[in-house]
């Protein structure tokens, strides 16, 4: 069961709407209140349509209800009603309670994030301009809030009161990890609830989300490994990572949206297989390796570019998961750049996407991975491309020789997000824009198209 | 004198108390939308026993049926009856205009999605496991998807229609320039966030009430009394609000509401039905993609002397609203520009797609963009801006429509030249050139977008309305009208009529629910009038209450009608406060048996049509505005930003300025959206392609313009207007059509060699492969 039609049907708490039951809306936003391992509460919003219930185990699941003051509005009720951010109503719910996710979250406070908060939100009748005015609003009800946010969201009406107690309450919920049947695995939800949610219903399912031996993110010696279970947020959140990838947030800003980024996890991604796995591209192009595990803690590892067979199928046998993901961190002389094109640049999918991690020392290149998406049956790793580059000079004539290279490295289809023609120009054009992205003083598009 | 002097001063004074609501006032629902109580069709508390049904439909797009065998469905535990056309008591017909469409398939199926059966079980879980274990055998047979193939195998829901004035073959005799081309647009799916779902229960009787997510509830109630069999007063039909509708519950909510019913009839037993998105998706029908093709004669002065045009809609596989959608077309073919000689066609293909409907605009917007782009064209090839074109075009005052009616307090040029000068346009236009000149990587684009839109539904007989307006005697009022609210805030406009006939504060007054038992016999909420008809009715019946609440007072207070007036609760003399309170003065109506309940009926004046002819006075009036749309293109990558969209928009006098802007925002993006990112696919065999929220994109909170600014424009309004304020849902929608044409512009900045193309949506994949078009 999900966690929506746990709230809706069993509850009867119908605030939370059912809009797409994909996650590609927002209406059936909730919070999920987790006490980390320091003890303190954080609060991250997810779409409830497609997270399995039982990945609410020992969280506090905010629905908007939850967010209701006795006799008077929120502030961020209000600052929906005083700005007409509100039309039909049937969105609006999830606005609301991703504006209140935004106050209880750690995010810096400012217009930016608080658009990323409500990223995953989609409104039919407003065109958000006033949804934008309701938001800076918020933002400033928020200038003051101090470290001990709780209870300073309280006094300034964010939240109502039982939000101090929910800690204790917490501590109080015995976590159990759950002898669970066997089953499909389930981390995020992200993926599976999407393509077979009535299939899940019907069946048991092996939920992993919490399996601490999955999580982390840890840097030694240069290699980063990162558990399977990390989600989008938690690379985002990381600030070593974000040290080493400057252009980090702005990259998996490309992803999906803040609720779905809140529960997808890394695992997922990978095994998921699609050929324009966002966040499988990336890695892609780090040269990863994955590690995988057995059921009795037997483990392996191969490089994440030879895990992809074909089309949806890889190595990966019966009883096996993914455990972590380990690459090199970047130095001072390597470059990396995340590119992806959509219909609607957010909240979608691909139509190409890819990554480049390229190493330069002397204007010669000595390493180079690159990986694309949405042009063959999996997620490509350009192995042809990629030698080609390794110990050429960075010059606009070895970018388009490179380009005649991927062009035959790559084989795409038309289908609902292009043509094939078009996926190809698109690879060209991302190509080229890794270049002028990562080395915008040397190269601009004049460099390899003639008219620009 | 003095009486009269009073008067004006009273009258001022609730001038400047309505002129603060204007300001002020807030969607009455808003409190309870962002606590999450307000209550939409899937919320309501059902009944114990309450079953659930989801729709079998057709897994080909056209064929025959040649077996169904159900069993296996049938025998699944909680499966509670599986219904079929054979159930049917009544008529299988839910046809409004045209008697063609079915309720559920009988021997042949005519689009993928056509309903076949319902399957009632304890849950929409189960009744969705057993709709995967029917197994249906369909012969195949050849599917139509386009307008033009079914124009060339003479596949139409109805006659054609045309619309003319002067003489278009003469007068291109005249014409110094002289373009053809073709268009298409695509159609646009509505996306209302609350998908489809009605909720039907039984009453005494055999009596049935369906709370319906609907904009016509009168369809409703009489389809159903159709199928069923029944009179229709045996069918109530109660919405308390719709989450979106756009159009795309105009006439589709319908048959929803009557599987649900019919399930009721049969099991006596109350039943919900609300579509899952998919379901939603397939079956429904959307906005209309035409395809059309146009002719255009040009003076060397720019003046357009002759435009002909055919207009192919894909219509579906039924008539549904087609026939009218295809009129408006016809009335909107020369937008906010007047043509001496006019011959437009249109014609209403059957295809293999679901039926197309009613969308925002209703054909209006397909209309325009075919002349927009003829300009476009003419301009380009000419070597002129489309400004230009634009702008020696407007409509003046007295100029005829194609369709005969002479255009009165016409705003086109007034509303243009201030968009010209508020948003100093000339400078915008230098910015972008400077810009263009000094990059490579990126290249902008501007357009200007004038609209002239027409009120009132153009099949005259529609435009009435009811109000009926209790006063309950402890002086709190309900007002019901058959207006429907799903967001356009027509129940706050219909609050502030009352609230400003009888001065007394909002909270005083409650706007029903809209049900069948209430206000019968109704129009759908749709083409832009309801605050227009139900507002007139509203302060129609709240005006004789207030003259009856006069009289009252004049008698008990002793002093003359004609000085009495009602002001923040109290009755004035000669805007004098009196000690006789609102409540008082009820109390005192009621002990006098004085009725405190009023019905009013309003049908709009004026407006008349001949279909025989196609002239008339098809509209109270036309809503104008001009907007500037101003849009960078990454032109490594083919994404594009709309940097601005400024519009000068002719409210009339709006008596909501929030909710007001609300509708021009929400209609602007909705319309980019259908000329950008949202797009409709099918296969050749018929099935939708974007059938999910991750294939079929509408615009998101980063895809919207950076900046909307939307200026009132300075007009006296309209009488047949509610409080003058004009009608406002539907008319903006059409400035987006200007971000197609930014677009186009912006593309040719960065390559000279690209031909204008008049394909829409101008999606990221058309901006990048038009950006590189015949160059390497």
């Amino acid at each position: 069961m999900t966690l929506l039609d746990f709230v809706r049907y069993q509850q009867r708490l119908t605030g939370t709407k059912i809009g797409c039951r994909e996650g590609d809306c927002g209406a059936c936003t909730v919070l999920v209140g987790t006490l980390n391992t320091k003890g303190i509460l954080e609060y991250q919003s997810i779409t409830s349509c497609i997270s399995p219930l039982g990945n609410a185990h020992g969280k506090h699941i905010v629905t908007v209800e939850g967010t209701n003051l006795n006799d008077k509005l929120t502030t961020a009720q209000e600052a929906m009603k005083s700005n007409y951010a509100t039309q039909c109503g049937f969105c609006t719910p999830g606005f609301v309670v991703a504006l209140t996710g935004f106050a209880l979250s750690n995010s810096e406070n400012n217009y930016s994030t608080a658009l990323d908060a409500i990223s995953g939100n989609i409104c039919r009748c407003t065109g958000y301009k006033s949804i934008e005015k309701a938001a800076h609003q918020v933002v400033e009800k928020l200038e003051n809030k101090n470290t001990n946010s709780i209870n300073w969201l309280i006094e300034n009406e964010f939240i109502p009161q039982y939000f101090e107690t929910i800690p204790q309450r917490l501590k109080a919920i015995e976590i159990k990890d759950l002898n669970q049947p066997k089953g499909k695995y389930i981390s995020g939800g992200t993926d599976l609830y999407v393509q077979q949610a009535d299939n899940l219903t019907n069946n048991s399912v092996h939920l992993i989300a919490e399996k601490d031996y999955l999580k982390g993110i840890t840097i030694e010696n240069d290699i980063c490994t990162i558990g399977t279970n990390t989600t989008v947020s938690d690379l985002w959140n990381h600030s070593e990572l974000n040290n080493y990838f400057p252009n980090l947030k702005k990259h998996l800003k490309l992803v999906s949206s803040e609720q779905i980024r809140n529960m997808a996890s890394l695992g997922g991604n990978f095994v998921n297989a699609s050929p324009i796995g966002d966040m499988t591209i990336f890695f892609l192009a780090l040269n990863s390796d994955i590690t995988i595990t057995d059921k009795d803690e037997k483990e392996r590892t191969i490089a994440l570019k030879n895990f992809y067979q074909d089309y949806k199928t890889y190595d990966l046998k019966d009883g096996e998961l993914l455990k972590n993901i380990s690459f090199k961190l970047p130095n001072k002389s390597t470059f990396f750049n995340f590119e992806k094109v959509c219909k609607r640049t957010h909240l979608d999918i691909a139509s190409v996407n890819s990554a480049i991690h390229i190493l330069v020392e002397n204007e010669m290149i000595s390493e180079a991975h690159i990986a694309i998406g949405g042009v063959a049956a999996i997620p490509k790793y350009l192995h042809e491309t990629s030698k080609f580059l390794t110990g050429k000079s960075l010059t606009s004539e070895t970018i388009l020789e490179a380009n005649d290279i991927l062009q035959n490295e790559i084989a795409p289809i038309s289908d609902v997000r292009g043509t094939s023609d078009y996926k190809r120009l698109l690879a060209r054009q991302l190509f080229f824009a890794h270049f002028t992205e990562v080395f915008p003083k040397q190269f601009t598009l004049k460099d390899f198209i003639q008219h620009a | 004198m003095h009486k009269n002097k009073s008067h004006n001063t009273l009258n001022s004074e609730l001038d400047a108390v309505s002129k603060a609501l204007k300001k002020s006032i807030k969607n009455l629902d808003s409190y309870t939308h962002v606590r999450g109580e307000s209550l939409y069709v899937d919320d309501v508390n059902i009944r114990q026993g309450t079953f659930h049904a989801v729709v079998f439909d057709s897994p080909k797009a056209h064929g025959k049926i040649k077996h169904i065998d159900y069993s296996k469905a049938e025998a699944l535990e909680g499966v509670e009856r599986i219904l079929t056309y054979k159930d049917i008591p009544g008529e299988n017909e839910i046809g409004g205009i045209i008697a063609d469409e079915p309720l559920f398939a009988e021997y042949d199926v005519h689009f993928w999605g056509m309903p076949i059966a319902l399957i009632v079980a304890e849950s929409e879980f189960i009744a969705r496991k057993a709709r995967g274990l029917i197994d249906i055998d369909i012969e195949e047979l050849p599917v139509i998807t386009t307008a033009k193939e079914a124009k060339a195998k003479g596949s139409f829901i109805n006659a054609p229609r045309s619309f003319s004035l002067g003489n278009t073959e003469k007068a291109f005799a005249d014409c110094d320039y002289i373009f053809e081309g073709e268009t298409f647009s695509n159609g646009q799916e509505h996306l209302y966030i609350e998908a489809q779902g009605a909720y039907a229960e039984p009453l005494e009787n055999g009596n049935i009430k369906i709370t319906s997510s609907t904009q016509g509830p009168t369809a409703v109630q009489a389809t159903t009394a159709r199928v069923l069999g029944l009179a229709m007063h045996k069918i109530e039909i109660d919405v308390t609000r719709l989450g979106g509708g756009f159009g795309g519950k105009e006439d589709q909510a319908t048959p929803w509401a009557v599987m649900a019913a019919l399930a009721t009839y049969h099991l006596n037993q109350s039943v919900k039905l609300v579509l899952n998105r998919h379901d939603d998706l397939r079956m429904t029908g959307k906005r209309h993609p035409y395809e059309s093709s146009y002719k255009i004669g040009l003076s060397k002065d720019l003046k357009i002397l002759a435009y002909e045009a055919e207009f192919l809609q894909n219509s579906g596989a039924a008539a549904d609203l087609s026939p009218a959608i295809a009129e408006r077309t016809l009335f909107h073919a020369t937008n906010s520009y007047f043509v001496p000689n006019v011959t437009t066609k249109v014609l209403s293909c059957k295809t293999n797609l679901p039926p197309n409907t009613a969308f925002r605009g209703f054909g209006g917007p397909q209309g325009m963009f075919v002349i927009e782009s003829a300009i476009a064209k003419a301009a380009s090839e000419i070597g002129v801006s489309s400004k230009a074109i634009q702008e020696a075009n407007l409509l003046d005052e007295n100029d005829t429509f194609s369709y005969g009616q002479i255009a009165k307090l016409v705003e086109a040029k007034n509303s243009w030249n201030s968009a010209k000068s508020l948003f100093n346009s000339e400078g915008l236009e230098r910015e972008i050139e400077t810009f263009n000149q000094n990059n490579s990587n990126f290249k902008k684009g501007i357009a200007f977008m004038p609209i002239c839109f027409g009120i009132s539904f153009t099949n005259t007989p529609m435009n009435h309305a009811r109000a009926l307006v209790h006063i309950y005697l402890d002086g709190s009022v309900g007002v019901s009208t058959a207006a429907v609210e799903m967001g356009q805030g027509v129940n706050t406009k219909m609050m502030q009529i009352a609230a400003q006939v009888f001065s007394i504060p909002i909270e005083k007054i409650k706007i029903e629910t809209t049900n069948t038992t209430r206000v019968a016999n109704t129009s759908p909420s749709a083409a832009s009038s309801t605050a227009d008809l139900n507002g007139k009715a509203t302060l129609m019946a709240c005006n004789s209450l207030l003259e009856r609440l006069k009289k009252v007072a004049s008698e008990d207070l002793n002093v003359s009608e004609n000085e009495i007036s009602l002001q923040d609760e109290f009755v004035y003399i000669n805007a004098k406060k009196s000690e006789l309170s609102w409540t008082e003065l009820i109390s005192k109506t009621m002990l006098k048996r004085v009725a405190l309940t009023e019905n009013a009926h309003y049908a709009t004046p004026e407006i008349h049509f001949d279909k025989t002819k196609e002239k008339g006075h098809p509209f109270a009036y036309h809503v104008y505005g001009t907007a500037i749309t101003t849009v960078t293109v990454d032109c490594t990558r083919g994404t594009y930003e709309f940097d601005s969209v400024k519009i000068v928009h002719d409210y009339g006098k709006s008596m909501s300025e929030g909710i007001d802007l609300g509708q021009v925002e929400g209609a602007l993006i909705q319309g980019i959206g259908w000329m950008t990112l949202e797009e409709i696919a099918y296969n050749d065999d018929g099935k939708l392609l974007s059938n999910a929220l991750s294939t079929y994109k509408v615009p998101d909170l980063f895809s919207v313009p950076k900046v909307v600014e939307t200026i009132p424009l300075e007009t006296k309004g309209h009488d047949l207007a509610i409080l003058k304020s004009k009608a406002v849902g539907e008319p903006p929608l059409m400035y987006g059509i200007g971000a197609y044409f930014a677009l186009q512009n912006a593309i040719k900045a960065f390559n000279p060699n690209y031909n204008m193309k008049f394909h829409a949506p101008m999606t990221a994949e058309k901006v990048l492969m038009g950006l590189y078009e015949d160059s390497k």
